[in-house]
């Protein structure tokens, strides 16, 4: 509670999210984050819906709601503008969910990385489309249930690690953060705005409806997810140098696996195969953060 | 000043004497030569623009989006495949209500591969809410293209300006290009109505429920009335500024004229020449050209074909299942009009074939000689080839 006190809410109470919504939390400690000089260009997601409908809105800072597969480019166009006038002081961001950063936005991201467009990209991760009811997407991890990866046909793909992605773009700041994780979020907010250049951050943003667990399991989810290392909370700067914020004290992944509805399907051997894939991840992390470390 | 000038490049300088702020744009031909000379005139200072140069061109015109919506001035050119694959952001522009102006050269929709001239690929893009005009030449470009940002600006409605693919596009002929103190008097920095704007922050393209949607959509539609409306105030400021005038339509020699040839683009130019020719030998024929499709210039056209016997619309552009695009809204725009004339419809030059002036020739002789047009568009100039793919 002390954060409230901290920083000035930009977000009102009001917006249209389902409870226990981890993309409207997101949200709110972002904005505390980044402060009121905020230019906000949000492609079609959740948050379309969230932020509410004509005449109202729930954020308090300028909002350019565009097209699903634009939230690079659009962003890369209001920066241009406020550079052409002179503006120096705003800070640009574009708010996408997975959908719209891994799947069909994800032309005009890698477009405007490439450009170094200076603005921070925000992916809050649900690992569905939510917004359309539960239909899976490319961050949609392994062993998921969702309406278009049903019964046996659960997902049996890897999620796919988009930081990397963006890592390999060898952009001056990328990081993971989560919504269970307040102060981590909002520093690497902080840090990502003092900086200049495409920035990316990924947010691990629970989703009690389309993930099958009551509201109040959001935060405790999200939590779990980083002490598993299912979702690891690392940054990377100018695509080189790995830093790991979160050292995970063993916890295996079954109990995040059995309190969710999208997973229930799962067998012992299901889970046993997960526990492989995500230490294999975690060790691949681990290397490359020891690379950088020897050769630093 | 008096300059030897491509037509790509009467599409530049215009964008120039703009003061374009933001310019967004992918590479297709036959366009680059539009943006290549801007990307120049930012490199070297002569225009003071941001020029993004974007991944595709979906991500030109979402980038203008942006751009427009932080209220500055905005551009972007392209062709063919790539307005199609603009479609999406094409809505989205016009239902945001942002002053964009682009520049479309016409070129042929794929399959086979084409690059030449050929009007389906902007026509296709009817509905998407801009205002669309087509140019004859070089001095047109250029004048229409400083125009459109007036335009664009004055109803909040963005502006495709349209030209041939290589007949103009890539076609030297004298252009006057005026001096920036004119242009300047005549287009004033844009003030926008609206903008990203920290002081007042507002949500712009948010949720719109049924209660509104329609509303909103009926202001496009007031919008495109009052462009009709004050094309001919600008048209008339243009004049006293820089001594031309084009119109949303030109007839010529229509008055006394039975049969009256209806054209857009580049054909217009050959089709004045048989006007001529014919007229020498007592033929009572007129031309109509029409530069702005979108927003249709109804009244313009049933008063100038009023006294016609007959109406031949010349299309190089079709719309599969139905006819020609420009013969479809001839027709519509006269069915209500008590005695109209009868529209002939012709398809001619697609994917850039010539339209000569023994094509233009033969098009008149048909509509003199026939006594009722065919349901259908005849095809002019067909050559024998094997119709069996299809039909077996």
């Amino acid at each position: 509670m002390q954060l409230d006190n901290l920083n000035p809410e930009h977000m009102c109470s009001g917006h249209v999210g389902c409870p226990g919504c981890g993309a409207a939390i997101a949200m709110r400690f972002v904005l505390k984050a980044l402060g009121d000089k905020t230019m906000m260009v949000i492609p079609a997601c959740c948050w379309s819906i969230i932020a509410g409908s004509y005449p109202q809105s729930a954020l308090k800072i300028p909002v350019l709601h565009t097209a699903f597969e634009t939230g690079g480019a659009a962003a890369s166009g209001v920066r241009a503008a406020q550079d052409i006038k002179g503006d120096t002081e705003t800070t640009v961001v574009t708010w996408a969910g997975d959908g719209g950063t891994f799947d069909i936005g994800f032309q005009a991201l890698s477009g405007a990385v490439e450009r170094n467009e200076n603005f921070i990209y925000f992916c809050y991760d649900n690992e569905a489309y939510m917004n359309t009811g539960v239909q899976r997407s490319s961050s949609t991890p392994y062993g998921a249930w969702t309406t278009t990866t049903p019964g046996q046909h659960w997902k049996k793909l890897r999620k796919k690690n988009i930081v990397e992605v963006l890592v390999a773009h060898r952009i001056p700041y990328a990081a993971t953060a989560s919504i269970a994780f307040p102060e981590d979020l909002m520093a690497k907010v902080e840090k990502a705005k003092s900086m200049t250049g495409s920035r990316f951050i990924h947010i691990f943003s629970s989703c009690p409806t389309g993930w099958g667990m009551p509201s109040e399991m959001s935060i405790k989810i999200a939590r779990m997810a980083v002490q598993t290392t299912i979702f690891p909370l690392y940054e990377v700067e100018d695509g080189l140098r790995y830093t790991i914020n979160y050292t995970p004290k063993g916890y295996l992944v079954n109990e995040y696996f059995r309190l969710q509805g999208r997973f229930k399907h799962l067998t012992e051997e299901d889970l046993d195969s997960i526990q492989e894939m995500v230490d294999e991840d975690w060790n691949l992390l681990l290397r490359k953060a020891g690379i950088s470390l020897e050769t630093s | 000043m008096r300059q030897v000038l491509e037509g790509s490049h009467a599409v530049s300088e215009a964008v120039r004497l703009a003061r374009a702020q933001v310019i967004s744009a992918y590479p297709i031909t036959p366009q680059t030569h539009i943006v290549e000379q801007l990307s120049e005139y930012c490199a070297n200072g002569t225009l003071d623009a941001r020029f993004l140069r974007v991944e595709s061109e979906h991500s030109a015109l979402a980038a203008l989006i942006g751009a427009a919506s932080s209220g500055v001035r905005t551009f972007t050119a392209t062709s063919s495949q790539g307005l199609a694959l603009m479609h999406e952001l094409l809505h989205w522009a016009s239902g945001a209500r942002l002053p964009i102006v682009m520049a479309e050269v016409n070129r042929a929709m794929a399959p086979g591969w084409n690059i030449w001239a050929d009007q389906t690929d902007s026509l296709a893009q009817r509905d998407t809410g801009w205002i669309q005009l087509y140019c004859e030449n070089g001095q047109e470009v250029l004048d229409t293209t400083i125009q459109a940002f007036r335009l664009a600006e004055w109803v909040n409605l963005p502006v495709m300006v349209n030209l041939d693919a290589f007949f103009l596009s890539h076609t030297y002929e004298p252009v006057d290009v005026p001096d920036q103190k004119s242009v300047d008097r005549f287009l004033p920095p844009y003030k926008p109505r609206f903008q990203l704007d920290l002081a007042n922050p507002c949500a712009f393209n948010q949720l719109a429920p049924p209660n509104i949607y329609m509303e909103m959509r009926h202001n496009i539609q007031m919008a495109m009335d009052e462009a009709l409306t004050f094309l001919e105030q600008m048209e008339e400021e243009f004049e006293s500024i820089l001594g031309r005038r084009h119109g949303a339509v030109e007839a010529i020699q229509c008055d006394d004229a039975e049969i009256i040839l209806i054209t857009s683009g580049t054909v217009t130019s050959t089709s004045r020449q048989v006007v001529a020719e014919l007229r020498e030998k007592g033929e009572k024929v007129g031309l109509l050209k029409i530069k702005l499709f979108r927003p249709f210039p109804v009244n313009m056209l049933r008063e100038r074909t009023a006294s016609a016997s007959k109406v031949a619309v010349i299309d190089r552009n079709f719309s599969f299942g139905a006819s020609g695009i420009f013969a479809q809204e001839v027709k519509a725009a006269l069915c209500n009009f008590p005695g109209h004339p009868p529209v002939y419809s012709y398809i001619a030059g697609l994917g850039g074939r010539d339209i000569t002036m023994e094509v233009i020739e033969n098009i008149y002789w048909l509509t003199k000689k026939s006594t009722a047009p065919e349901n259908e568009s005849s095809w002019v100039g067909l050559r024998e080839v094997d119709h069996a793919v299809g039909q077996s």
